[in-house]
């Protein structure tokens, strides 16, 4: 099928689906598992959780529009955002404690607890 | 000049009829509206997507958080796209103007690290891309095999989505929606607020 107007086979861009936004959000969940995984520096690990749960929000609101209830994505949604934001909040001040300490964000030498 | 306005006016007029001139114009604009959801789309899935691998993937931390900040407007973007006006400009002010802000922070204060000395021992970024790559192969097969009950409907056979706004208001405000956790939510932020402040704080000597 080619779009009537552009004699291209653009019919791709005419079916974007629950799927696709899904698809998207795997993309951004599996980067942000790759960050925590892969960073030493605590800060890089937070970043890698903002994506995370930047993933999983895009799920919820994406299943809302296709979905027959309104809004309850949206709600679910920014409850997630206050969370996410009182837990930089304190995940910053949790690493900042620590650089004062120790002169380090290491999470690999931060091993203090380690039993 | 007097009648300079008025001829201005007229000029204008012709051009904006609704005359042949104007059909000409319009038939050589072509008609983008089918697919524009979906060049909405590819432009803002491969904007998140391209600065969540940087952000995964730059060797500093800054540059992270770079890519965190693209990825943060594509997400915005996709929500504006699916009808969820107030989350997107929310998004754009909580994440980028507050969480991402916190993040700089971050890397500012603690930058006299083993890692901005450039001794920071290799990591560990093969065996957490190879995690992170199955991880995607798992869920995208999960994704493209799952009947979702949407009917296989795309986004030109939704209806056209009201604003947001109001009617979170006043659903966060209805004692029998979410007035309880809206309520709940402020009081937890409160605490975070506090025991941020608390964590943080310059302790005197002795103490």
């Amino acid at each position: 099928m080619t779009s009537p107007v552009l004699h291209l086979p653009l019919a791709f861009l005419q079916t974007i689906g629950l799927a696709h936004f899904l698809v998207v959000g795997a993309v951004l969940f599996c980067a942000g598992i790759t960050t925590v995984l892969a960073r030493r520096n605590a800060v890089g690990i937070l970043i890698g959780l903002e994506l995370i749960l930047n993933a999983a929000n895009l799920n919820l609101v994406a299943f809302e529009r296709f979905g027959p209830a309104p809004l309850r994505g949206t709600v679910f949604a920014i409850f997630v955002l206050a969370v996410a934001a009182a837990e930089a909040a304190i995940a910053l001040a949790i690493v900042l404690n620590v650089f004062d300490s120790r002169d380090e964000i290491d999470v690999d030498e931060t091993t203090a607890l380690k039993g | 000049m007097p009648t300079v306005l008025p001829a201005l006016a007229d000029v204008f007029a012709d051009v904006f009829a609704a005359g042949p001139s104007h059909a000409l114009l319009a038939s050589m604009i072509p008609d983008l509206t089918p697919i524009l959801p979906g060049l909405i789309f590819y432009g803002l899935a491969g904007l998140a997507i391209v600065s969540a691998v940087a952000a995964a993937t730059a060797p500093k931390i800054v540059h992270a958080a770079f890519g965190l900040m693209a990825a943060f407007f594509g997400v915005a973007g996709m929500y504006a796209l699916l009808g969820s006006d107030f989350l997107a400009l929310t998004q754009v002010v909580v994440y980028v103007g507050g969480i991402l802000v916190l993040l700089v922070f971050g890397v500012l204060l603690t930058g006299r690290t083993k890692a901005a000395l450039g001794l920071e021992r290799p990591t560990h970024v093969m065996p957490a891309a190879f995690a992170g790559g199955a991880l995607l192969f798992g869920l995208l097969g999960a994704i493209l095999s799952s009947d979702f009950g949407d009917g296989g409907r795309t986004m030109a056979d939704l209806p056209e989505p009201p604003s947001t706004t109001a009617a979170l208001g006043r659903a966060f405000l209805d004692p029998n929606q979410y007035l309880l956790p809206f309520e709940l939510v402020s009081v937890f932020l409160l605490a975070a607020l506090i025991g941020a402040a608390f964590l943080v704080r310059r302790r005197r000597d002795g103490q």
